[in-house]
Formats: structure tokens, sequence, C-alpha cells
């Protein structure tokens, strides 16, 4: 990211582009003052109430995904391995969004936890809910720090704002609305977020088409034919061996790291649990899956087209590095040279809205564990829901002003590499977290300290694979460029999770049956898992299975279509 | 609790956009502007496509208006 401010990325933002922008915020603010009024108790702050319709939440849910650091990386890979990216969307998140909704959901939702470290603590008790819920709430505000830091970095490249002066604002901006509005006006704040996004990106998609010649000029001008086809993608995972980098993406990313990520990450689960119905919440990420199994086309086709188009971009592909562009530059340099004054300003107020989505959902989900799961239970218990309601709005403020530390300290440290780590780090935790719930889930049998010794085990599994393979770490007993490493260190932690969890299961006492109804398969009546099928949530095309069938049908076809 | 409705403000949002864009795009586009979008009027086809989806929401939700749910004690949450 550092390399960005030398490259010439300026744009030519006109006054209409600044008032379409402005608008933008006027709207946004406009909201969370609006969502107030609508907020009377804690629930209603930080979960919606539990009263938001299922294409709302399900929006919201991908839009909480789609922030700018996934929006710039997942061009930038566009453009550096080609298809191969669609992996990222296709088996890399649709299989696990359809198993949150169909087979996790009913005991996310039906159990009224109001989060997922609370559903921690209902299954494996305090030690294994206090790292769960602690290691969240810092990744959150870490990770909010990175988002703001990359949103400066790059409205200074773009407009020239100095980078304290953007960190502030945005950061402001995130704390009203989510201060007044809470959840409900994050979440709407996403949805709109949504539209916007695409209301960039479609456009510049077309006009970069209609440049290079439509799809058959793009096939044509693509040098390295291989990079048409998202199989075997060896360039992306770096193992050399066709099969085995297969086997590498099925396993490492369609499994488990796309299962970790998706269906325990509360930042994304929140939204879900936000839901009006138990049907809503089934929905809410299998209606998100649509737009996620669709929107590559307007990310990763601009990445390819902008690798032929942009001249700055077709020498770093070719090796030559001395225009200081890097493969991250792909949505502004396409801006650049595709976008007259007005849609212009459509495209910036995308990416600044993207960048301030994401912060704003980590900020909400923040709040909420810090209020429920830590506040409420290891410090303040039993007050009334007032205080609990004040506590919430307090932690966003903290949140906040700790994201804006965060993000100074990240500029201080000067850049990237800090992020990655700090990603990689987090990483560490998904993976054996899906596995600690997935036998949670479907075996009574397995103990409470089981649940945070397996944990633990995966955790130091996946830093083990990650310190011995990361190259500037100097150990290097694994070699594996690309993202074989971290495919291979999540498949590991899952499998090292699964063995011990069960290993100490059998050697402890397990919790009585009676504490473990809604929580485990065996001991929830079927009743309490199924959904309402009259009122709202009535007719075939609100049946959570079919739509789920539909969106794995739809993903099989783009695959045998674009693979 | 009872929350405005999202359909409106999307509808109100892409209808300011897209009026201003086609405004842009009829009136105010220069030789320029078109030659960077290859002879595409961008301006003025993705204003008409954000009315379009403008008009889109604004008719689902005079359509079908959202009518508030009402909230019973177990929607609370209280920890059970």
């Amino acid at each position: 990211m550092s390399v960005l401010a030398e490259a010439d990325l300026r744009l030519d933002a006109g006054p209409i582009d600044y008032a379409l922008l402005v608008i933008y915020f006027v709207v946004v603010l406009g909201i969370g003052v609006m969502a107030r009024r609508s907020v009377s108790s804690s629930l209603d702050f930080l979960l919606s109430g539990r009263s938001l319709p299922a294409w709302v939440t399900g929006l919201a849910f991908i839009s909480a995904n789609l922030g700018a650091l996934e929006l710039m990386g997942m061009t930038a890979n566009g453009a550096q391995y080609g298809m191969a990216t669609v992996h990222y969307y296709w088996i890399g998140a649709i299989p696990a969004m359809v198993f949150l909704g169909l087979v996790m959901m009913p005991f996310y939702y039906g159990s009224k936890v109001r989060s997922v470290p609370e559903f921690m603590l209902r299954r494996f008790g305090k030690p294994a809910h206090l790292v769960n819920a602690i290691s969240f709430a810092v990744a959150q505000i870490l990770i909010a720090g990175i988002n703001l830091f990359a949103l400066a970095v790059i409205i200074d490249a773009l407009l020239g704002w100095p980078l304290p002066v953007s960190i502030v604002v945005a950061a402001m901006v995130v704390l009203a609305y989510t201060a007044l509005g809470g959840l409900s006006a994050a979440i709407y704040n996403e949805v709109l977020q949504f539209f916007v996004i695409v209301a960039a990106l479609a456009p510049l998609t077309i006009v970069g088409l209609i440049k290079v010649g439509g799809w058959q000029g793009l096939v044509q001008k693509v040098t390295d034919q291989e990079q048409l086809s998202a199989w075997p993608a060896t360039e992306l995972t770096g193992i050399e061996s066709p099969v085995w980098s297969v086997v590498g993406l099925v396993f490492g990313l369609g499994f488990v790291l796309s299962f970790g990520y998706w269906t325990t990450n509360f930042a994304e689960v929140q939204r879900a649990m936000s839901a009006k119905s138990m049907s809503a919440a089934k929905r809410t990420p299998i209606i998100g899956a649509y737009p996620k199994a669709l929107i590559p086309a307007v990310i990763i086709i601009p990445g390819i087209i902008a690798a032929v188009i942009v001249p700055e971009m077709a020498q770093l592909k070719a090796g030559d590095t001395s225009s200081g562009v890097v493969y991250n530059n792909v949505l502004p340099l396409l801006m650049r040279d595709l976008l007259p004054n007005g849609i212009l300003g459509i495209a910036i107020t995308g990416l600044l809205a993207s960048f301030m989505a994401g912060v704003a959902a980590n900020v909400s989900s923040f709040n909420t564990v810090f209020t429920y799961d830590l506040w409420q239970d290891y410090v303040k218990k039993d007050r009334p829901d007032e205080y609990y309601l004040r506590v919430g709005r307090l932690a966003t403020v903290g949140a906040c002003v700790l994201a804006i530390g965060t993000a100074f300290i990240a500029a201080a440290l000067g850049g990237s590499n800090i992020m990655d780590y700090i990603q990689a780090l987090f990483s560490f935790f998904n993976a054996p977290l899906f596995a600690t719930f997935i036998v949670g889930m479907f075996w009574k049998r397995m103990t409470p300290t089981a649940g945070w010794v397996g944990l633990l085990a995966g955790t130091f599994t996946a830093m083990f694979i990650y310190a011995i393979s990361e190259p500037s770490f100097g150990i290097k007993w694994l070699e594996l460029p690309g993202q074989g490493a971290s495919f291979l260190g999540a498949g590991l932690a899952f499998v090292v999770d699964v063995v011990v969890s069960v290993a100490v299961s059998l050697v402890t006492r397990p919790k009585p049956d009676s504490e473990l109804v809604g929580l485990v398969y065996s001991l929830t009546p079927k009743e309490d898992r199924s959904h309402a099928t009259t009122g709202e949530d009535a007719g075939w095309y609100r049946s959570p299975a079919l739509l789920g069938g539909g969106v794995l049908a739809l993903t099989t076809v783009l695959y045998i279509i674009f693979g | 609790m009872r929350l405005f409705d999202l359909r409106l403000i999307i509808a109100f949002l892409f209808g300011l956009y897209g009026v201003v864009l086609v405004v842009v795009g009829l009136g105010f586009t220069t030789d320029d502007d078109l030659k960077k979008a290859e002879g595409v009027n961008i301006n003025l086809w993705a204003g008409i496509a954000m009315v379009v989806l403008a008009a889109l929401f604004a008719v689902w939700a005079l359509l079908r208006p959202q009518f508030a749910k009402t909230t019973t004690a177990d929607d609370l949450g209280k920890r059970g």
C-alpha cells in the first residue's frame, strides 16, 4: 500500500462528483437519525429487535463482506491470476453460505442466543466463551482500524486528502450512524451500499468490455490463455501439481477456510440473527449467496480487463514495476481511464461506501459481543435493560476511538505487511472454531473441556504452519508461495481440533442432556428447528431448501460455462 | 420495533442520482467524456438504469406496504 502514493492515481473529480458523494453521506446519516426512533431496548440497538425482512438481512449479509479490502483485493487478484479468482466467490463461499442457512441457523436462531460467542457459552461454558469473545472483539477493533487506514490511503491517492483527515472523518460518520441507529442503521446502510457498489462497478465493466471489443475481444487479448480458466489454479494456490492444487482448493478453501469464515464469524452471522423469523434467518445467507455468485462479473472481469487495457497494469504483468503501480490499483486506474465526471462521482461514492460499511460491520458486531458477552456476563450482571443499551452506545464510541488509534498505528508502521500479519493471525481462529462448532452441534458427548482445549490446539496448529511457511520469518521448512500455506494450515487446524476434541471428550465429563436442548442436533425437537410456512413465510419461493438448491445449481452452471 | 421502509430510501437515492446523471448525460457531456468511455454516453445510460431501479423499488414499496410485526415477549430474546 505504501507504493500507492507514488503511482499517479489522482482522479479528475469535479463539483458534480463531490455533490453526488455529499448526497450519499446525507442519506447515510439520515438513516441513522431515522433508525434511532425505533430503538427502545438493547436488543433493538444490538440486534435490530429481530425484526428485519430476509431480503434486507440477505443483502446486508453479503455487503458486510464486500468491504474495500475485498473489493481492492479481488479486482487485484483478477488482474494477477485471472479467472481462478472466481474460486473465492463460488467454491469458497456458496456451499458454506447454504450450509449456514440450512444446517446451522436453526441452532443459532432457534436457541435465541444473541451472538456466536453466546452460543459457545451455552454449549461449552465459560473458558471457551471467553477465548471466543475476547479474540473476536480484539480482531474486530484491529480490522476496523485496518479498514480505516486502507480507506485513508486510497482517498489520499484519489483525491489528495491528508491521511488523518480521512481517518477521522470516516470514523466519525460511521460512529454517528451506528451510535444513533445501532445495527438497524448499519444494516440499512449496508443494503444501500450494495446497490451503490453495483452502480459503480457495472458501468465500469460495461465500458471496459466495449473498449476491449466485447467478451470475444477480451478472450483474444489475454496473452496467457491459462488465466481464462478457473481450474486447476496452480498459480493461485502455489501448488505445482494440478491434482493437489484442486484438492487444496476444494478442501482448504472450499471446506475449511470458507466454512470457518462464513459460519462462525459473528459480523456475518449477526445479520441473519437480526431477521424477523426462523424462515427469514435461514434464508438470509442463501439470499446473499445469489449476488455473491454473480458479483464476480463486475469485480473479476474489470481486473482482467485492466491487465489488458491499462498500460501501467500491462507493464506490471510483464514484470516491469517501474511505474509504481501495484495490482491493488486496478479500480482507481480503471476509474481514471474510463469514467467521465458524473458516473465517476458514483464510483468514488461506491468505494468510500464500501470502506465505511466494512468498518460499520466491525463496530456493530463488536459492540454486541462487548455488551452481552463481556460486560453483561463478566462485569455487571442483572442490570435493567436501559443500562445495557447505554453500554452498547458507549461501546460503539469506544470501538470507533480505538479503531482510529489502530489506524494511526498501522499508518505509523507504514503499511501492508503489518496488515497481512494481523489478518493471518485472526484467520487462525476460524478453522478450529468451525471444527468445534460442528462437532459440538452434532455430538452431545463433546465436553466443555474439549471445547476450549480443542480450540487452542487447532489455533496453535494453524500458527505453527504459518510460522514455518511465511518466508519473511526465515524458518522456511515449508515452501508454498500463493495461498497454499493458508489452505494447509486451516486444513490441519481443523483435523487437529476434531481429533483433540474427541480424545479429550472421552476422558472428561459431558454436560447433562437437559442443558443441551436447542444446542445439539439429537436433543432438539424437530419443531424447534423448523420454520413457519404461514403468513409472511408462506410460498414455495420462500423455501430455504429450494433457494439453497437453486444457488448451488446456479454456481455449478457458472463453473461449467466459465470454469 | 417499527422501522421505516428501506425501499423508499433506495428509490429516493437512486431516483435523485438517476435524474442528475441523465441531465449531465444530455446537457453537459463533452467530446472528451465520450472519447473516454469509447463513444458511449455512460452517464445517460447509467442514469436511465438508476431511474428504472428507483421506480421498481417505489412500485414494490407501494404494492406491498411494509406492515409492522407485533413484538411478543418471546422475541425479546430473554435467555431461556
